[in-house]
């Protein structure tokens, strides 16, 4: 045990240098901070801000008790809204198997020209929020369900593809090998060999998408895209707090469900 | 009959992997092709159904050149050469009747491999080549049920629905034990022999190929160095293909692993008595 006296006691994660580095940069971050709130409070009135609480307190007392009569009248919105989620999620999906199978470098038929509109359609899709998509619809195809619905199945295509399409990418290449080696052609390729591979991240994404959908469908209706955000925006605008609360609640409690249920299917599947 | 023509295969980096191969496989001959990694055994036989594309030579399976085909023929050609796997490469998530049945996809249109509605014969032969290799009850299994010498056997199963005339086997036992390992050699061999079948066996393990095949052909960097019957392939034959170093460290390891065997044998022995 004498020997062990022969060795360093002292032992350092970081080096000097290291250590004067990390504190400058922490008291850069603190000096950018400080700039920061100076000019982000140039303008505030504070007079506001210190009524802020009561404020929230004076809405939050309007909302309590929440008018629970008004309940009745939000089933068919809240169907609506439902419907307007899987509807588009169902037309997304539809949309987006074949945008994968071209932008998934292993399927597309066209690397040159395919590919890249393929990406461009993902990137294009995911790039507009629903919100954004449905305010253009509404423009176009005037207020309704059907401008809910396709304003979601647009915003679907984006996500699913991708996802999708890197699902295709990492697909085991000799099973699919396996198949080609049969004399088996293109699509039946796709059928045997990728198709069954693919299967599981495909539902798994599709009920995910699903779930997202509920959530973002429950405001299309701010912009006049139908379902419950409708009753919400009315609600708003007529300072209806107590009804307010109940849509809240009810929103809540819909996407509470639709997280049970993407869980247990993904859970089914997995 | 298949014969390999002056085949060779240069990769795009550079490597070449084959050249000037020149042999052929008469009918209802099982070849063996040995070699140490990198020797070009799995390009070869890539090479005949074309899973690899050839850059020089010919490939002729009883008549037909191989070599330059179109899509559509090429695929009508492959139905011809049935191909067995290293890892099995079953589809996993397909039941074991739907693997089966894939090898005749090069013969359904393509609504009936889509609907699974096959003709009534590929049906029955599927089921009389799932009872050959002794698998009649799993059928509808999930293919990623089965254990890996069963895998092996579907993969057998598939490549004889599609009728060959050759077949081609990469490396079949790699990830089998000794044991499966021989049943499966001991299948493929039947099988060959009950219908004719030439067939070409990549495999790394010397004794289970002179045990096994007909034929043996010995394979260093790309190039034919032994062509023979097992009972001539000799030390120094083995020391031509694998080289002094690697053959000595093989030969040494299979020493030492007959030796922890049979030692375990004693202690198994020992402990019965």
């Amino acid at each position: 045990m004498t020997e062990i006296t022969r060795y360093n006691q002292f032992w350092s994660h970081r080096t000097q240098r290291e250590r004067l580095a990390l504190w400058i940069g922490w008291l850069a971050l603190v000096a950018l901070f400080v700039w920061c709130w100076q000019i982000m409070t140039t303008d505030t009135i504070w007079f506001f801000v210190s009524d802020a609480p009561r404020q929230a307190a004076d809405i939050g007392s309007r909302m309590v008790p929440p008018r629970w009569s008004y309940i009745s009248e939000l089933w068919v919105p809240l169907w609506d809204t439902l419907n307007i989620a899987t509807l588009g999620t169902l037309g997304g999906v539809i949309m987006a198997v074949p945008v994968a199978f071209l932008a998934a470098r292993n399927t597309t038929p066209s690397a040159t020209v395919l590919r890249p509109i393929a990406l461009f359609i993902i990137v294009a899709s995911r790039s507009i929020n629903s919100l954004i998509w449905a305010l253009l619809l509404v423009a176009i195809i005037g207020p309704g369900l059907l401008a809910g619905i396709v304003a979601i199945a647009l915003r679907s295509i984006g996500f699913v593809g991708k996802l999708l399409y890197e699902a295709i990418e990492e697909t085991d290449t000799s099973q699919t090998e396996a198949i080609e080696a049969t004399g088996a052609s293109g699509l039946q390729v796709l059928n045997y060999g990728i198709v069954p591979q693919i299967m599981p991240a495909f539902w798994g994404i599709t009920v995910f998408r699903w779930d997202i959908n509920i959530r973002e469908s429950t405001i299309l209706g701010l912009v006049g895209a139908g379902g419950i955000g409708l009753k919400l925006q009315a609600s708003l605008n007529t300072l209806a707090w107590s009804q307010v609360s109940v849509i809240l609640l009810l929103i809540l409690a819909t996407v509470v469900l639709s997280e049970w249920v993407s869980a247990r299917v993904r859970h089914a599947i997995i | 009959m298949l014969t390999l023509d002056g085949l060779s295969k240069t990769y795009r980096t550079g490597d070449s992997a084959l050249s000037d191969v020149t042999l052929s496989v008469p009918k209802g001959q099982i070849m063996g092709l040995i070699g140490p990694s990198g020797a070009g055994k799995s390009t070869l036989i890539r090479c005949i159904n074309r899973l690899v594309e050839p850059t020089a030579g010919r490939i002729l399976l009883n008549d037909v050149n191989l070599v330059g085909l179109g899509k559509s023929d090429l695929r009508r050609q492959r139905r011809r050469i049935g191909m067995i796997f290293q890892e099995y490469a079953l589809v996993e998530r397909l039941t074991v009747m739907e693997n089966v049945l894939s090898g005749r996809l090069g013969y359904v249109p393509f609504w009936r491999s889509f609907l699974r509605k096959y003709p009534e014969f590929d049906i029955q032969r599927a089921y009389q080549l799932l009872d050959r290799v002794g698998l009649i009850d799993h059928a509808d299994k999930r293919s990623d049920a089965l254990s890996g010498g069963q895998r092996q056997r579907v993969g057998i199963a598939r490549a004889l629905a599609q009728d060959p005339e050759l077949l081609l086997v990469d490396e079949p036992t790699a990830s089998l034990d000794p044991k499966t390992s021989r049943q499966i050699m001991r299948l493929l061999t039947e099988v060959c022999a009950e219908r004719g079948l030439p067939a070409i066996v990549n495999i790394h393990d010397v004794p289970l190929a002179q045990q096994f095949m007909q034929r043996i052909v010995g394979l260093r960097a790309g190039r034919v160095v032994f062509d023979g019957p097992p009972d001539r392939l000799k030390e120094d034959a083995l020391t031509t293909i694998y080289g002094e170093e690697d053959w000595n460290t093989m030969r040494q390891g299979e020493e030492e692993q007959s030796q922890a065997e049979a030692d375990a044998r004693d202690r198994i022995a020992a402990l019965a008595q």
